[in-house]
């Protein structure tokens, strides 16, 4: 166990490489460098090559590759031309705010995906099962941020119109001036946040979840073991969560590692919308600023995430399934 | 031994063959519904015929005929050639029973799938789609950009005049949701078709060639899927100048790495079969086994992913043109249509609701195509 869980980490890192060396060629093939938003006919062409000279863009390619890829991994991403201030600070905070809102869909995800495919898998054919995969394909087939869009629609703007007793809010982390307020008070705050975002960003993934775990349920149903268990005399309980249910999840462990590129991609359409402060809403602000360190810092970032993400389903499904080990 | 008392010379009783190529189904079902789209599509081109001769009449005497307009034109023949072409061949089809198909794999495919009632409305859908995207410069009540009087034709909820309503300046959005759509299909299209490409090409070098070729490009695919896919695709557009060329291309360049492993997979499978092997021992070059032999026999996924990948481009696209990264404004495309609605969401809901909802209906026929296409292409899938 511990040597596969080595090998798969020494296998990340030719990764993490690579990943590096295309974000530096994507920036050098990129047409201008950092100096061109300091071009005008007021500054002197001595005075941009002094810049070029002080930023090192004026030395050789292999030696600014070098430089670039020793400073991002020692954590050093530079300075935000942006916001004015350094990434090793903005970065920790947009990242917890990211992961809270990834974390909290995956738990919609899978909770949500997982019983709506065991119920479609026990009911199979019935009018829920059909209902249920056709609700599934909707979703599964909408955007993410005209969902997000309609959400914000429905629970935050017309309810208020309409006077609906719940009316959510639709943007930032927090309600302003409840920072007064007590621990509990803030958590409640924070969850009421999360709905919407959460949701919109959950939902479409959650219907693909239910669309793997039906299949994967009926694979499991039909086969002796589960007959023996029901010869056996188990409760329909039993027999479904605990000895069918352990078998198909297998496969959608797998899914973990697989959904969340797509997660982080509608993080980043979600966070523009709901104006949720994370790594989403701040690649495309730093676009819109061409603030390049803070894009290229953030989409590292991401991809670190992925890969890291992509080892735990790995570990993951090497936990569940003893046959992976040995290979 | 008993003597049978069927002398053995006697040729043996004929087995009962099917008509439909011994494979029974309800023929009066299909003709039935046959017949009812033979007789909605000549309705619906002689309606959009009646409609649009004052139409076609008044921009062919005006001073500059636009290119769409001559599409649309061409496609309106076509359409009507390939109905009378369609209905001439069933009006003389022979009794059931004449000619016999051989049974190909595709023969054999095509059945299973016309069997598959949501694939064959996906399929149904997505021609239909193509075909309004094609015949729009007919169809649209409205040119994509008129505004009529701004003042009294602005921001107007659906009514029979307005389908869909019109936006804040007075263009009617049904005319630009259809206007909309020859960007949304046309991009899923193309950068579908380098991706597919691109996929296969890099799966099939990998798989044939193996050793450090396929570590290389299987490392290199890896990468690319860490990224994802939309921080990429914002990253480069940012970066380079924006235009709707880079967008497809760099769509196109974003979505192989499904179908390479696909591919890669069918190849190493395909690569120690014994007609491989003897097309290796005839001493044809690798470049020949690898595109005549190996290729045509890893098309099944690939066109599979290929239908589930437009949908996800269309997809795609679309969140790019909602950010501002993809389409820019003046032109329609769904996205931007989402994006502009997006300030008078509670005064106008329309605006934003009806892209959204095409959006939608599309990627759902392209899903459901891409669903029956699988299963009736994969023996094992096949009910």
């Amino acid at each position: 166990m511990i040597g596969y869980l080595l090998r798969r980490m020494l296998g990340a890192i030719p990764l993490l490489l690579g990943i590096l060396t295309i974000i530096f060629f994507i920036i050098h093939l990129a047409p201008g460098d950092p100096t061109a938003r300091f071009f005008s006919p007021q500054v002197s062409p001595e005075v941009i090559e002094q810049m070029r000279h002080n930023l090192g863009l004026d030395q050789p390619l292999h030696i600014q590759y070098l430089k670039w890829m020793k400073s991002f991994l020692t954590g050093d991403f530079g300075y935000s031309l942006g916001q004015g201030r350094p990434i090793s600070e903005i970065m920790p905070e947009v990242l917890w705010n990211t992961l809270q809102l990834t974390l909290v869909s995956l738990v919609i995800i899978f909770v949500v995906g997982m019983l709506i495919g065991i119920v479609q898998a026990v009911r199979q054919y019935s009018v829920a099962d059909n209902v249920l995969t056709v609700l599934a394909l909707f979703f599964y087939s909408m955007p993410t941020f005209w969902f997000a869009l309609m959400l914000s629609l429905i629970f935050a703007l017309k309810a208020s119109q309409w006077g609906w007793p719940v009316v959510l809010p639709s943007s930032g982390m927090a309600t302003v001036g409840t920072e007064w307020l007590g621990r509990g008070a803030i958590l409640r705050d924070r969850l009421l946040h999360l709905i919407l975002p959460a949701t919109a960003l959950g939902i479409g993934t959650a219907a693909g979840v239910a669309r793997y775990m039906r299949g994967a349920m009926l694979e499991v149903i039909h086969q002796d073991f589960i007959r023996t268990a029901r010869a056996k005399g188990l409760s329909e309980r039993t027999v479904i969560f605990k000895h069918a249910l352990r078998n198909a999840m297998i496969p959608i462990i797998t899914l973990l590692g697989l959904y969340l590129p797509f997660l982080l991609s509608g993080a980043v359409l979600v966070e523009t919308i709901f104006a949720w402060p994370g790594m989403g809403s701040t690649v495309v602000n730093a676009i819109f600023q061409r603030d390049y360190p803070l894009v290229m810092a953030t989409s590292f970032v991401i991809a670190v995430i992925v890969v890291l993400g992509n080892l735990l389903s790995d570990v993951l499904y090497a936990v569940v399934d003893p046959r992976i080990r040995a290979e | 031994m008993l003597a049978s008392p069927v002398p053995e010379s006697l040729p043996p009783a004929p087995l009962p063959v099917a008509d439909d190529g011994g494979f029974p189904t309800d023929r009066g079902g299909r003709a039935w519904g046959g017949a009812a789209a033979l007789v909605l599509s000549w309705g619906f081109l002689l309606a959009l015929l009646f409609l649009s001769y004052r139409r076609i009449g008044a921009t062919l005497a005006g001073p500059r005929v636009p290119v769409d307009f001559w599409v649309a034109l061409a496609s309106l023949a076509l359409m009507v050639a390939l109905a009378a072409w369609v209905t001439w061949r069933v009006l003389r089809r022979p009794p059931a029973g004449g000619r016999k198909r051989g049974d190909s794999q595709w023969a054999i495919a095509g059945r299973h799938f016309r069997r598959n009632r949501l694939a064959m409305a996906g399929l149904v859908v997505m021609i239909v789609l193509y075909a309004l995207t094609l015949l729009t410069p007919l169809l649209a009540p409205y040119g994509p950009a008129d505004m009529g009087t701004v003042a009294s034709s602005g921001g107007l909820g659906p009514s029979l005049h307005h389908w869909f309503g019109t936006d804040k300046f007075g263009r009617d959005i049904l005319s630009r949701v259809l206007y909309g759509s020859r960007i949304s299909l046309s991009i899923g299209f193309i950068a579908v078709a380098i991706s597919m490409s691109l996929g296969t090409l890099v799966g099939a070098l990998a798989g044939y060639y193996g050793g450090w070729v396929d570590s290389a490009l299987m490392r290199f695919t890896d990468m690319m899927l860490s990224f994802p896919r939309l921080v990429l695709l914002i990253v480069v557009i940012a970066l380079f100048e924006s235009s709707i060329w880079l967008v497809v291309l760099v769509l196109g360049l974003t979505g192989w790495m499904g179908t390479a492993r696909i591919v890669r997979g069918e190849v190493l499978s395909l690569r120690e079969r014994e007609f491989i092997q003897a097309a290796r021992a005839l001493g044809m070059e690798d470049g020949r086994i690898i595109f005549r032999h190996i290729i045509p026999n890893t098309l099944a996924p690939v066109i599979v992913s290929a239908t589930l990948g437009i949908g996800q481009t269309i997809l795609t696209e679309a969140s790019l043109s909602f950010l501002g990264l993809g389409v820019r404004p003046p032109t329609p495309s769904w996205g931007n249509m989402i994006a502009d609605g997006r300030d008078a969401l509670t005064q106008a809901w329309w605006i934003s609701t009806f892209p959204g909802l095409a959006i939608v209906f599309t990627v759902i026929a392209f899903n459901l195509l891409g669903d029956g296409l699988r299963d009736a292409l994969d023996p094992r899938l096949r009910t």
